[in-house]
């Protein structure tokens, strides 16, 4: 009995082993993506060149980097590693399957919020008050959603429904202001809307990088609980888990994370739904690992998307948007079909 | 060891549960049983602090459990709810590794695994140990739950309902581990239960509810009488004392 016991610990060690190599594995994809994404555009750098022109200042490949490249690359890091993230918190805290940013309208109410800012507050500094008004009217929809799991229970139905009417709700709202706005500005929001990477400067950057990065480690602290919320919120409490404090401040920081992807990138794509799927299929759902695999995933989906976005009918670029879904679908129904067992 | 004084719990300005009071010694099995919705769960739920009961107290080993930090207190009351909600993947490993989170900060030591393995192996759950928690059956996943809470260590244990929805075998079994436990590690238990010969089997003492009280409280053959289970549960039921416990034996409901 005590050789078997010995055995079954091995395997556990084994398996949470096989995870970090898996998230390396992933860390190490998404430099290699990194490099690939430098080096292609309509001037073509090779792969060793666009490294050195990332330290030496070596001209025309120096600026085309820094200036272009390299904002839109780490924007797209940025992006898919927030949507990832947040998207596994929903998950974990609502205990559903089908949340995400996106399905539980959190991202229409950021956009909503962003559309509002562009609209009305051009000349005061606009800069702040975008990201600003996006959080405010994410984090309305979210405590909205919040509140709805909290008195009809997190059912996936009473969820996602709740999430398609915030949709309504906040895309009829854009919609209002858009007629009621003049043309430029309307001009102004449709492009907003497509979902672009190509805003990224390093102004902008620095800001997303903090909305989306600081929560970061605030949100790994909280992996076990997370881990035990999946036990339904009473066992959770019994095993000392504050659900309640948990529940607000997850919700919160991603909910941060994902107006800070809105509001500088538009409406992109189903990454924050579709990463941590793939990953829980791959490594299962303890969040220790899930929630840096999802990140990292998602980082490599948008950034891989984007890149065949410029490349595939360059000097044509496809929106990001699109891009990610045309990779990520696919993938995900092969994913879907091969696991037989669970609900998928 | 545990010491329930006067408990009371209200909901929307109704009485769920009124005076309630009884003690508990180690190594002590107290099973509760009354009618659906008589406030048996709840009970449960106010001494494990699930929820805040509204009048009394509850006793730890002569420290009020409402003073007490939930990190400390987690550490003296194992909690084992009736259902298993499971959305996501998680192998049996981790469902009851999950018992061992209040000893865990980031990465759970080996003692913590060496205790998970073992309970593994006490429940038979070996060969099961790396499959999804979802594939088992209910009689498994019940021994998956009660293993989750052996895991947390602590000196009492609370059940709700540990054996509803399991077949006759799995609920003798899933009644003997937790007989085997509570005599082996002197644990306290106090479960819920609907079936009374199981209760008056496997218990100690019967605290019997009706209406949110304590109707009558004590061992099961002074608890299981015609009368009692007349008043309480409305059903006639003849007892048979020939054996070590009482068996009783329902005969019709009484309008």
């Amino acid at each position: 009995m005590n050789t078997e016991s010995s055995d079954i610990h091995k395997e556990y060690r084994n398996l949470t082993g096989k995870k970090t190599a898996f998230i390396i594995l992933l860390f190490i994809l998404l430099l290699f993506s990194a490099i690939i994404g430098i080096s292609k555009g309509a001037l073509s750098i090779g792969m060793f060149d666009s490294i050195k022109a990332i330290f030496k200042d070596s001209g025309t490949a120096h600026a085309i980097v820094w200036k272009l490249r390299l904002p839109r690359v780490i924007m797209a890091i940025l992006v898919g590693g927030g949507l990832g993230f947040a998207g596994t918190v929903f998950q974990a805290v609502l205990k559903n399957p089908l949340a995400s940013p996106y399905t539980l309208g959190i991202a229409s109410g950021a956009g909503f919020g962003a559309v509002v800012a562009i609209l009305f507050g051009s000349g005061i500094a606009s800069e702040y008050l975008v990201p600003g008004f996006a959080f405010f009217f994410a984090l309305t929809s979210s405590f909205f959603i919040l509140g709805i799991s909290g008195i009809k229970g997190p059912s996936s139905e009473t969820m996602i429904l709740a999430g398609i009417a915030t949709m309504f709700l906040f895309s009829s709202l854009t919609s209002f202001f858009q007629y009621m706005g003049t043309m430029e500005q309307v001009h102004e929001v449709v492009f907003w809307f497509f979902g672009s990477l190509s805003r990224a400067g390093w102004k902008e950057i620095g800001l997303a990088g903090a909305m989306i990065l600081l929560p970061f480690p605030f949100i790994m602290k909280m992996s076990w609980d997370f881990n035990l919320l999946s036990a339904g919120d009473e066992a959770a409490k019994a095993l000392g888990v504050n659900v309640k404090r948990i529940k607000i401040t997850s919700i919160i920081l991603a909910s941060l994370i994902t107006s800070g992807v809105i509001c500088f990138t538009g409406i992109i794509g189903f990454i924050g739904l579709v990463a941590p799927h793939i990953c829980r299929m791959l490594i299962g759902s303890d969040h220790r690992f899930l929630l840096p695999a999802s990140a990292l995933t998602g980082a490599v989906v948008v950034l891989a998307a984007d890149t065949l976005g410029r490349t595939l009918w360059a000097p044509q670029v496809i929106p990001i948007g699109i891009m990610t879904s045309f990779i990520g679908v696919p993938f995900f129904f092969y994913l879907l079909m091969k696991k037989t067992k669970e609900y998928w | 060891m545990l010491d329930i004084k006067n408990l009371g719990f209200r909901y929307r300005k109704a009485d769920i549960l009124k005076d309630i009071r009884f003690e508990l010694d180690k190594g002590e099995i107290i099973s509760i049983v009354g009618p659906n919705g008589v406030g048996k769960s709840t009970l449960l739920k106010c001494i494990a602090r699930i929820l805040k009961p509204g009048q009394g107290s509850v006793v730890i080993d002569g420290k009020d459990a409402a003073g007490m930090k939930s990190s400390d207190l987690v550490k003296c009351i194992g909690y084992v709810p009736q259902d298993f909600p499971s959305k996501f993947p998680l192998t049996v490993f981790e469902a009851i590794l999950m018992g061992r989170r209040p000893y865990i900060t980031w990465r759970p030591s080996d003692n913590d695994l060496k205790i998970v393995s073992d309970l593994i192996d006490l429940m038979e759950l070996t060969d099961l140990a790396m499959q999804d928690f979802d594939c088992l059956s209910g009689g498994q996943k019940q021994k998956v739950l009660l293993a989750r809470a052996f895991a947390q260590e602590t000196d009492l244990l609370l059940l709700d309902e540990p054996t509803s929805n399991l077949d006759l075998k799995h609920q003798l079994e899933v009644m003997e581990i937790i007989s085997d436990m509570s005599n082996k590690k002197n644990t306290g238990v106090i479960m819920s239960v609907h079936d009374l010969n199981l209760a008056a089997r496997f218990s100690d003492k019967i605290v019997m509810l009706r209406k949110g009280k304590i109707f009558c409280a004590g061992k099961p053959e002074h608890v299981m009488t015609v009368q009692n289970i007349r008043s309480v549960y409305d059903v006639e039921v003849m007892i048979n004392t020939d054996q070590i416990h009482p068996f009783i034996q329902p005969l019709r409901a009484v309008s």
